[in-house]
C-alpha cells in the first residue's frame, strides 16, 4: 500500500505539485470557514474567538425558529423563488425554440448579440437602471403614467406589491437571452436527418418543434430545473439587498439578507452566532433539496446532475 | 397538392408568430438600453422634466463632463481595473494548474481530489465564518480581500478540465512522454497553447465577475481609497448619495442638484461601457464556454 503510494508520488510528483496550490487555497478559503459553522451551536464571545466560545447546543436555532422573522423570511424567500422560477423558467426555453426556427442568419445573430447583452450588466447598475426607468418623475414609467392618468406616479420602490414583479421581470429581462444559450447548444446537436425524415412524413414546422426539438432539449430542461429547485432558498443576496427600501422590507427580507443584517449589519444588534445559525440552516436545507430533487429526477427520467 | 398548400400556410402562420415573439423580446431588451443611452446624451433639464422617452432631447455631453469631474469615479475606476487585472490573472492561473492534473485520467487519487473540490460548490461556511477568516488573516481593508477569496471557481475548473479532455488527444501526451518530456514541459509547451480558446473564456468570465463585484468590497472594505467602482455606483445610483463636496468646482456644486439624474445615466453608461465594447467581439468565446460547460465530463 505504502509502496503504491510512494510510487504514485514519484511518478506524478509534478502533477501533484500543480494541485498543491489550488488544494491549499481551497483548504484555506473554503474548508477552513466550514469549521466556523460550529459558531451556530455556540454563544460568540469576542475575546474567546470561534474555537473558545462556549457551546449552547441548538439555542441559536431555537431563537431563530421562534422569532417572528423566521416565518417572514421563509415565506418571502420561497415566494420570490417559486414565482421567479414559474415566470422565468419557460422564457429562455421558448426563446431558444423560436430562435432555432429563424432562418435569416444575420437577424438571428443580431438578436443574439442584443439579448445576451444585459447579462453583463452588474447588479448595481441593473438596480440603478430599474430605479431610473421606474422613477415617478424622470423615468419612462412615470412619464407614461402621467401622460395617461394626469397624476404623478407613485414610487414603485416604496410599494410592497411592486417588489415581486420588479424583481422577477427585471431578472427575466437580464437573463433570458443568456439562459437560452444552453438550449440553443442542445438544439444545435439535433441531427438534421431527424428533421428531414419528419418533413418527408409531412410534419409542419410546429410539429417538428413539438416532436423533434423539444424532446432533444428535455435533458437540458430537467438539469436546469433541478438546479433551480435545488437553489430554492438560495435567492440571490445581491439584487434583493440593493432593491430593499424601508417601505418594501416586509416583503423583501429574505434569508440571505437577514443573515447579512443580523451578522454584519449596522443595526447594532449584530450577532455572529445567530447569523451563522441562520446561514447554516439555509445551507443545509439547500443541500437536502438539491440531493432530493436530483434523486427524484434520476429515478423518473434517467437525467441527473451526478 | 391541396395538402401541400395547407402545409405551407400553416408554416407561414407559425413563422409569423415565431418572428413576432423574437422581435418583441428583442425590442423589450433593447428599449431600456436605448432609453438610458439617450438620457445620458440629453440635457439636464430635459431629463429632470421627463422629456426623454426614446431619443436624446437637447443633445449634450454635459452628463459625461460631470462624471469625469467626479473624483470618486476615477478612483473607483482605477481600483476596479487593478482588481480586475490582478484578480483575473490569479484566477486563470489557479484554474489551469488545477484543471490540468485532474484531466489526467491515470492520476492516482484523481477522484478524491475531484470530490474535495466539488464539495465546496454545494456547501460553504457562510458569511460570518468567512468574515472572521478574513479578519483573522488580516485581509480586512487590504487589496488582497478583493483578489484572493474566490480566486478560482470550481465550476470553471470543471469546464476547463472537460475542455482539455475533449480537445487535446491523449496520444500526444504518450508520444511526448516517449521523447522524455516532463509534465511541466508538456503543460507549458502543449497544453497551454492548445487551450487558447478556454483561456479566453476563463479570462472573460473572471474579468466580468471582478468588474461587476460589489458584495465583497461592501463587507470587507471601509477604506474609501480602496473602493471599486461598483461600491461608488451603489452609493450614487441606489442609495442616492451624491456629495457636492466631491466636486472641486464651486459652480458644479451649485448646479449639481439638477444634474443628479443626468449624472446617473452617464454613470451607468460609463461603468458598463468597457464590457459592452469588448463583448460583441468575444461573444463567441462566452458561448463556447457555456457549451463546454453543458457537456458532462
Amino acid at each position: 500500500m505504502l509502496s503504491k503510494f510512494t510510487r504514485a508520488i514519484r511518478r506524478h510528483w509534478q502533477l501533484y505539485l500543480f494541485l498543491l496550490l489550488p488544494a491549499v487555497y481551497i483548504g484555506i478559503f473554503a474548508y477552513y470557514p466550514m469549521t466556523g459553522v460550529q459558531l451556530a451551536f455556540k454563544k460568540f464571545d469576542y475575546n474567546l474567538g470561534i474555537w473558545g466560545s462556549p457551546w449552547v447546543g441548538f439555542e441559536q436555532f431555537r431563537k431563530f425558529f421562534s422569532n417572528y422573522m423566521f416565518e417572514r423570511v421563509m415565506t418571502n424567500t420561497i415566494r420570490i423563488s417559486v414565482l421567479g422560477t414559474i415566470a422565468g423558467f419557460p422564457v429562455p426555453i421558448i426563446f431558444a425554440l423560436c430562435l432555432n426556427c429563424v432562418f435569416h442568419l444575420r437577424y438571428k445573430r443580431t438578436v443574439q448579440t442584443i439579448t445576451y447583452m444585459p447579462h453583463f450588466i452588474s447588479t448595481v447598475v441593473m438596480v440603478g437602471i430599474l430605479k431610473q426607468f421606474f422613477h415617478p418623475r424622470v423615468g419612462v414609467y412615470g412619464i407614461f403614467y402621467t401622460m395617461f392618468t394626469g397624476a404623478t406616479a407613485g414610487d414603485l420602490f416604496a410599494s410592497p406589491s411592486a417588489f415581486d414583479p420588479l424583481y422577477i421581470f427585471s431578472g427575466i429581462w437580464q437573463g433570458f437571452g443568456w439562459g437560452s444559450i444552453l438550449y440553443l447548444a442542445a438544439l444545435s446537436g439535433v441531427s438534421p436527418e431527424l428533421h428531414e425524415a419528419a418533413m418527408i412524413d409531412g410534419a409542419t414546422r410546429f410539429q417538428r418543434v413539438h416532436y423533434v426539438d423539444i424532446p432533444a432539449i428535455m435533458p437540458t430542461i430537467i438539469i436546469t430545473l433541478i438546479m433551480s429547485i435545488g437553489s430554492l432558498l438560495g435567492v440571490g443576496f445581491e439584487k434583493i439587498f440593493l432593491m430593499q427600501t424601508d417601505m418594501n422590507m416586509r416583503v423583501s427580507e429574505v434569508i440571505s439578507t437577514y443573515v447579512y443584517k443580523r451578522g454584519l449589519g449596522s443595526g447594532g444588534n449584530s450577532d455572529y452566532a445567530f447569523s451563522t445559525a441562520v446561514g447554516l440552516f439555509n445551507n443545509v436545507v439547500n443541500l437536502i433539496l438539491l440531493i432530493t430533487v436530483n434523486k427524484i429526477a434520476s429515478m423518473v427520467s434517467e437525467t441527473s446532475l451526478w | 397538392m391541396a395538402e401541400k398548400i395547407k402545409l405551407i400556410r400553416q408554416d407561414k402562420i407559425f413563422y409569423t408568430i415565431v418572428y413576432a415573439i423574437i422581435t418583441l423580446l428583442t425590442i423589450s431588451v433593447l428599449y431600456p438600453i436605448i432609453y438610458v443611452l439617450s438620457s445620458s446624451f440629453s440635457s439636464g433639464t430635459a431629463v429632470s422634466t421627463g422629456q426623454v422617452v426614446l431619443f436624446p432631447v437637447d443633445f449634450s455631453v454635459e452628463g459625461y463632463k460631470r462624471v469625469f469631474e467626479y473624483e470618486r469615479v476615477w478612483m473607483g475606476y482605477r481600483n476596479t481595473i487593478f482588481y480586475t487585472i490582478v484578480g483575473t490573472i490569479n484566477n486563470v492561473f489557479m484554474t489551469l494548474i488545477c484543471a490540468y492534473p485532474l484531466s489526467r485520467r491515470e492520476l492516482p487519487g484523481r477522484k478524491g481530489f475531484m470530490a474535495y473540490f466539488v464539495f465546496t460548490m454545494y456547501f460553504s461556511g457562510g458569511m460570518i465564518p468567512n468574515y472572521l477568516l478574513m479578519r483573522d488573516i488580516g485581509y480586512i481593508n487590504t487589496i488582497w480581500v478583493m483578489i484572493m477569496p474566490g480566486a478560482f471557481s470550481v465550476y470553471q475548473m470543471i469546464v476547463t478540465r472537460t475542455f482539455i479532455n475533449s480537445t487535446i488527444p491523449y496520444e500526444m501526451l504518450e508520444a511526448t512522454k516517449i521523447d522524455g518530456c516532463s509534465d511541466f514541459r508538456y503543460f507549458t509547451m502543449f497544453v497551454i497553447p492548445l487551450s487558447k480558446a478556454i483561456i479566453a473564456v476563463l479570462t472573460l468570465q473572471y474579468a466580468v465577475g471582478h468588474w461587476n463585484a460589489y458584495f465583497g468590497a461592501m463587507i470587507y472594505l471601509t477604506n474609501k481609497n480602496l473602493f471599486p467602482l461598483q461600491v461608488f455606483l451603489r452609493e450614487i445610483l441606489v442609495m442616492n448619495q451624491i456629495q457636492p463636496s466631491d466636486f472641486t468646482d464651486e459652480e458644479t456644486r451649485m448646479i449639481m442638484q439638477g444634474m443628479a439624474d443626468l449624472l446617473k445615466y452617464a454613470l451607468i453608461v460609463v461603468a458598463t461601457f468597457p464590457i459592452m465594447c469588448f463583448y460583441p467581439f468575444i461573444q463567441k468565446y462566452f458561448v463556447q464556454g457555456i457549451m463546454i460547460g453543458s457537456l458532462k465530463g
